[in-house]
């Protein structure tokens, strides 16, 4: 399934939701996307990888290139992804580590923002 | 015995070909249901890596897939890049994963072997046996029908 993109606001963060395949073909256009939204002036980002079919290195390398931007940018940068094959990738690479994982959108929107109102900076 | 050879030219677009063949192959040869997710990430990160290379050193050649299902299913996935570029290959700890200075390349090349080591209990990369290039070679357990 090809890869897709749709971005919605919830609670003042910008929630790009996607679906089908990220691989080293379709990485390069969720690449462009997230940098688009970040020059239009998105700081509170979240990536919905609820209808993500398959993710792989190049998608990975996509997500932490948003994360690093976000974090440059004074902004906050989290996940939304509940499956387990997907939570397998991110614990076998370590990047549980380094992104904060969240079970659902109003999880993650509501995480960041007490994480604004605490002073505690960027996610992760 | 039963073999299946794939061979593409070194575009990102055809690394989901080599995927969507290697785990029908797998599932044909009996290889568990549960493994197939692993399997179709590891042919993907193995074509990926080969693709990366080809692209990186210019070569216009084919890259090559090879399934095999004699007694277990070995999926040989050769590149023909000088064997230099497969060094380097290791797990990065994720306090380096975040890190500024690490580029999106060394990044991927990192979390892509990563994937690998980490669902592939047999795996082998090593020099091919003529000519210039890498094998990487891996190996399931299949269900005797």
């Amino acid at each position: 399934m090809e890869l897709s993109l749709a971005t919605r606001t919830v609670d003042g963060h910008t929630v790009l939701e996607v679906g089908g395949e990220v691989d080293v073909y379709t990485a390069p256009k969720l690449r462009e996307r997230l940098v688009e939204l970040v020059d239009a002036g998105a700081r509170n980002v979240v990536v919905d990888l609820g209808r993500v079919e398959f993710l792989d290195s190049t998608g990975l390398g996509v997500l932490v290139g948003a994360l690093k931007r976000l974090r440059a940018a004074s902004g906050t940068f989290g996940l939304v992804c509940a499956k387990e094959p997907l939570l397998k990738i991110f614990r076998i690479t370590a990047l549980d580590q380094v992104f904060p994982i969240y079970a659902s959108v109003e999880a993650a929107t509501t995480a960041t923002a007490s994480d604004e109102r605490d002073g505690r900076g960027p996610a992760a | 015995m039963a073999t299946v050879r794939l061979s593409f030219s070194p575009a990102p677009v055809h690394v989901r070909t080599a995927r969507l063949v290697g785990v029908a192959v797998a599932r044909r040869a009996g290889v568990a249901e549960e493994l197939l997710d692993e399997v179709r990430l590891a042919i993907g990160e193995a074509c990926t890596r080969a693709v990366a290379l080809h692209r990186q050193y210019g070569l216009a050649d084919l890259v090559t897939v090879e399934m095999s299902d004699t007694e277990s299913y070995t999926v040989r996935v050769i590149d023909h890049a000088p064997i230099e570029a497969s060094v380097g290959l290791t797990k990065l700890p994720p306090d380096e994963l975040a890190d500024e200075s690490l580029t999106d390349e060394a990044l991927t090349t990192g979390v892509g072997f990563a994937l690998l080591a980490g669902f592939v209990d047999d795996l082998q990369v090593r020099p091919v046996e003529e000519g210039t290039g890498t094998e990487v070679r891996m190996v399931w357990p299949v269900a005797r029908r």
